[in-house]
Parts: structure tokens; C-alpha cells; sequence
């Protein structure tokens, strides 16, 4: 008996699901990990690698590649990790990932697309490796130099500029933090990507009110962020950003000139309610002692089961 | 001496013309850095960036990614200062061949302090995969498209605008990594760049006249700076080197030299000219030249405390300071 075929929703939920198991794993395995980024991201990955980015279709499991130096003029084996996301093509999407804190979710999410395989993460932040913990350009599935947060806007803008003077049907989607949105540089993108009418670009927000020191508005509000955004010239649309149905259907609508900004406002703590007694210190989990680990094994296991 | 106007200006749309994948981005400086001809011949190669120059230089890392090579105009001190780690991280890093015209190097302005590039060859130079060339006269300006063309990455490029000399023959183009040598001689070797040149010319011909033997080079690649007859050039004067640059004497072509002599091994007297690191104001490039202590004077009298041998040269003996109007037909404004 063959079992019935799932939905692109279903496999979808359970990418979502397998990022925060895989996180989660892979933090008590190192006593430290961006764990809410995991928790708030989940399903924005999910619908980014099951539904919304039209990429090359995987060719099975790739194993990263070891650091192999810096680009220059003379360094012939380097690449970008964009080799994960398959060949370049006109029709196909690029995606660029802004806060590369979110390294560890993207990683899990390549391998629950079954881009990468399962045993990479053992090569996290070990040296040599390209899979590195603030990823860098040569890291799976990244092909620009972000992670100097609100950088990653201003490259996507002059790749989507480039597409558009090439008439390239693909799109630029960015995947960005919250707290990005207090750089001046942000706005300084946007006002570009508004100016030259770069539709051809979908930015998604992981809107989960979370930065290094505390909550985004104790730290600088950011608010009225969709006002803002539709002051600059933006099409905003703000939403549960647990919802992927919700999430690919925005990200599908047809461009009408302004770029597509994809407010998800998300919950840190979504899936692993025990992160919140943490807050409002959530930007990366390290644990106390040996019984709040052990707390965190536990629910590990029942993630599994 | 020939006193060209707005070379660049005319010379980058002939130079352009059948290249498809050059663009130019600007923030808004286009008439003041001679990009406007460009903008109206090629209006779908331009790309306006507004004030913003962060972003623009992240934008040209992904425009660069995609097969075109921008490049960038404004003036050199908004590239360098503002936008430090979008250049470092947009484009160095991923060694990109977006090249940036840096316009008003050093005290060419009588802008002030906001508007004069003092230190950008020191904060330049410390960029992995950085290329950096000074342009000195007409035929530099001209000549550093080729350069800066031929170079598969990032260049940073000191470039003048407005009334230029042409100092060299016009069918002599700027190489890099080459220097230029202007005179052979045996008692101090005099290596200069940019509008220091011009002033050197003017001091190294009355000193000729005394009887002084001058090796005086011009540099226009300072990064890299390998070439293998720099070890001879440092050698040959007698009594020491003199390096002369519109910039502070930290980290610019005086350090750059005094590197190499070392890595040769060569024990020579070093004088280097320059802002000795110090801020300055606004005001006419040669009173800055002689406050600052590297005008055609000040290089005569550096040689003659090298040499130990008073010259007595008036200042009448000195060809007469060329002096550009500040409100001329050459430029936009009177920055």
C-alpha cells in the first residue's frame, strides 16, 4: 500500500518542524544556539524552500564544501555556498539571507529540503569548515557577503537592478530581521529599490520584536514599521508569520511596480514555549546549568515522538 | 604646458561607447564629478543613488555579481569615510571589479575639511584585493580607464577633474604598477604622485639649474607596489629619498615607500612630505601646498637639508605657480 502523496502545506509543516528539532539538537549538543531564530523563522524557511523560491530543483544531498580561503584574484577554488540552491538560471529565483545569525536555521532548512546532507551540522562552526556559525558567502546557500546586518538589502537591490537590465524573469527574495530596520542603510535601500521600481524583489521580515539586548522596542522602536514602509514606497503586507499558506500566497501575488514586503510577525519562544522564561534575553540560548539542559532534552524528546 | 579641460568628462563616453556592461552610479555629484555627458549619452547605463552612498556601494557589489562594472563618482571623501564597510564587505571582500572614482584627493578643494580625502590612501591600502591609482595629469586621467579596466577587481582611483596639465605625452599611458620615471639623476631621488608632481616639476627644474642631479619618478599605482625597479629608483640618490603627496604622510605614499626600503634593505635619509598628521581647512590648493610644507619650496628645501647645500633659489626662479580659478568653466561649482 503506497501512502497517499502530502501536500506541498503538509511537507511544508514538517520541514517547519524538523528546522526546530534539528536546532534544538544541535544546541543542547553544543550548549549554545540561536534557538529563537530557529523558533520564529520555522515556517518563513519552511515556505521559502517548499513553496515560494522557484530554484533549481535539488539533485539530492550535497556535502558543504571545506573553506577554501578567501575570493581574490588568484584564489581558483573558491565558491559561493550558492551551489546549494542549484545552478543560475534567468527564470530562477536567488535568495539572499540578510541577518546571517539565522546561519543555523538556513542550514537546517537545507536539509530538510534534502539540499544538504543531514550529518553537515556536525560541521558547524568547526574550523576549516564552511559551515560557519555567522555564515559568510562561501556557507551553504548564501551567495553574498551579509551578516554585517542591513547590508544584505542594498546587494539584493543592485542583483535585482542587474536582473531587470538583463530581463530576467526571476526574482530577489531577501530574507531579513526585524531589528535591521533601525539601520539607516535599510532605508537608505529602500528608498532605492522604490526609485528604480525593483518588483522584482520579496522581502520577508521575521518580525519577532527580538534583538541582542532585549525586545526590538525597548532597545529602539521601530514602529509603525508596515507605515513606514508604505511611506517609502513599499507594498506591505503583515501577517502570522507561522502561517505558510498565508506566507507563499503573498509571496505569489504578481509585482505592481513596488517591491513586496512581507511583514511575518512571529512568536521567538513558537513551538518551544520553555525559551520563555529566557526573555526578554532571547537572542541566543546557552544553558545555565545541567537541569536546565536537562529541560530542554526533555522536550527534544517530545518533539520527536 | 598644455592645460587641458574636463579630460574625463569627454573621454569616458568615447571610452564607453562599445562597452555594454560599463555603468555609472552616482550621488548626486554627476555634473561635479564630469559624469553628466555620460548620464545624457548613456541614460540607461546611469544609476542615480541619491545621497546615500552606503547603499550605493552595496548596489554595486550586486550589480557587480551580475556581470557589470560599475563605476562609481562622487567625491573620494563620501566613498571612503561613509561607506567603509560596505566597501569592505559588498565589494572587497568578494574582490568585485566596481571601481571608484574618487574626485577633490587631498587639498585639491577649498572645501574644507568635509570635502578634502587626506587620509583615504592609508584606509584604502589596508583593504585586502584593493587596488589603488592616483592620476596626476591629463594623460593619467585618460589613461586610467584602461588601467582600472584591466584589473579584474576592486579599484580605488584619486581622480582630478576640471583644468589638468598635460604632464605627459599623451601616447605615454599610465601602466600599473609602473611608475614613471622623470629625470635620471644620482644626488636625491624624488618620487611624487598626483598634483605633487606638477609641483615637484616645478622645483626639480630650478634645482637642475644649480647644479642638483635629480631621479625624480611619478607614481600612479600605489597599490600594488611591487615592481622591481623601485628598489633601484630608492637606491640611486645619493643623499636620500624624498617622497612628496597631497595626503597625510601616515599610511600614504611616503609610508609606502618607506616600507619598500625596508623589505630591500635599503638604509637611506627619508623626507616625507605631506599633511603631517593634521586636518586642514578651506582654501587654494597652492596656500595649502605652502602651509602644509609641500609646495615646490618646501621640496627645495627639504633637498637642501638632505644635501646639506644651500641652493638660493628666489622665488622668482621657480616657473610661476599655475593657479586654476576657483570659478572656471572647468567645473560645476567652486568646490
Amino acid at each position: 500500500m503506497s501512502k497517499p502523496e502530502l501536500s506541498w502545506q503538509e511537507k511544508a509543516k514538517n520541514m517547519a518542524a524538523g528546522i526546530r528539532k534539528r536546532v534544538l539538537e544541535h544546541t543542547i549538543k553544543n550548549n549554545g544556539g540561536y534557538m529563537s531564530q530557529a523558533c520564529s523563522s520555522a515556517e518563513i524557511f519552511a515556505a521559502l524552500y517548499s513553496k515560494i523560491l522557484k530554484l533549481e530543483p535539488s539533485k539530492g544531498p550535497l556535502e558543504p564544501k571545506p573553506y577554501a580561503g578567501v575570493p581574490s584574484g588568484t584564489n581558483v577554488k573558491y565558491s559561493t555556498g550558492a551551489y546549494f540552491n542549484g545552478a543560475k538560471n534567468p527564470e530562477y529565483d536567488r535568495f539572499i539571507l540578510s541577518p546571517t545569525h539565522y546561519s543555523l536555521v538556513l542550514y537546517a532548512a537545507l536539509i530538510e529540503a534534502g539540499r544538504m546532507s543531514e550529518n553537515s551540522l556536525d560541521e558547524f562552526n568547526r574550523d576549516g569548515s564552511s559551515v560557519e556559525m555567522i555564515g559568510a558567502e562561501h556557507s551553504p546557500g548564501m551567495e553574498v557577503m551579509t551578516g554585517s546586518l542591513g547590508q544584505g538589502l542594498g546587494q539584493a537591490a543592485g542583483i535585482a537592478l542587474a536582473r531587470k537590465m538583463k530581463k530576467e524573469d526571476g526574482r530577489v527574495i531577501v530574507m531579513m530581521s526585524d531589528g535591521e530596520f533601525q539601520i539607516g542603510m535599510t532605508w537608505e535601500s529602500l528608498q532605492f529599490i522604490s526609485h528604480h521600481k525593483l518588483d522584482n524583489m520579496v522581502i520577508i521580515v521575521d518580525v519577532n520584536k527580538q534583538q541582542c539586548d532585549g525586545t526590538v522596542n525597548s532597545v529602539m522602536k521601530i514602529d509603525p514599521l508596515d507605515k513606514r514602509l508604505e511611506a517609502f514606497g513599499a507594498r506591505v503586507f503583515k501577517l502570522y508569520g507561522h502561517n505558510i499558506n498565508e506566507l507563499a500566497s503573498r509571496a505569489e501575488l504578481k509585482p505592481d511596480g513596488r517591491v513586496l514586503v512581507i511583514l511575518a510577525e512571529t512568536d521567538p519562544c513558537q513551538g518551544l514555549s520553555l525559551l520563555s522564561s529566557n526573555a526578554p534575553k532571547l537572542h541566543y540560548l546557552r544553558f545555565k546549568n545541567d537541569e536546565e539542559k536537562a529541560k530542554y532534552e526533555e522536550a527534544l524528546k517530545r518533539m520527536v515522538e | 604646458m598644455e592645460i587641458l579641460s574636463r579630460v574625463h568628462q569627454k573621454n569616458l563616453v568615447s571610452w564607453a561607447r562599445d562597452k555594454e556592461n560599463i555603468l555609472v552610479l552616482s550621488a548626486d555629484l554627476t555634473g561635479s564629478c564630469e559624469a553628466d555627458l555620460f548620464r545624457d549619452t548613456y541614460p540607461s547605463r546611469f544609476i542615480s543613488c541619491g545621497i546615500a552612498e552606503q547603499n550605493m556601494l552595496s548596489v554595486a557589489g550586486g550589480l557587480a555579481r551580475e556581470g557589470f562594472i560599475p563605476l562609481i563618482h562622487t567625491f573620494a571623501v563620501f566613498i571612503y569615510r561613509r561607506a567603509y564597510d560596505q566597501i569592505a564587505m559588498s565589494v572587497a571582500y568578494p574582490n568585485l571589479p566596481v571601481k571608484m572614482f574618487g574626485f577633490l584627493p587631498g587639498i585639491v578643494t577649498p572645501g574644507g575639511a568635509t570635502h578634502q580625502a587626506i587620509e583615504d590612501i592609508s584606509v584604502m591600502r589596508a583593504l585586502p584585493n584593493m587596488t589603488i591609482l592616483e592620476t596626476g595629469d591629463a594623460t593619467d586621467v585618460e589613461s586610467v580607464l584602461d588601467v582600472m579596466h584591466s584589473i579584474n577587481g576592486p579599484v580605488y582611483i584619486r581622480m582630478l577633474r576640471g583644468e589638468l596639465p598635460r604632464l605627459f605625452s599623451a601616447d605615454e599611458p599610465m601602466k600599473v604598477d609602473t611608475p614613471r620615471i622623470i629625470s635620471k639623476g644620482t644626488d636625491v631621488t624624488i618620487i611624487s604622485s598626483g598634483i605633487c608632481t606638477e609641483e615637484t616639476l616645478r622645483a626639480a627644474a630650478a634645482m637642475k639649474k644649480k647644479g642638483v642631479s635629480v631621479n625624480h619618478v611619478h607614481v600612479s599605482t600605489l597599490k600594488p607596489f611591487n615592481n622591481k625597479m623601485y628598489a633601484d629608483i630608492i637606491n640611486t640618490g645619493k643623499y636620500g629619498v624624498i617622497t612628496v603627496e597631497n595626503h597625510t604622510t601616515t599610511g600614504g605614499l611616503g609610508t609606502i615607500v618607506a616600507e619598500k626600503a625596508v623589505a630591500c634593505g635599503i638604509n637611506k635619509r627619508m623626507a616625507r612630505l605631506g599633511l603631517r598628521d593634521t586636518f586642514t581647512h578651506g582654501a587654494s590648493r597652492a596656500y595649502l601646498m605652502k602651509e602644509h610644507g609641500f609646495d615646490a619650496a618646501a621640496i627645495i628645501h627639504a633637498v637642501e637639508k638632505m644635501t646639506g647645500n644651500k641652493l638660493n633659489i628666489s622665488d622668482d626662479e621657480l616657473a610661476k605657480v599655475r593657479i586654476e580659478a576657483v570659478h572656471s568653466e572647468a567645473k560645476a561649482e567652486g568646490l
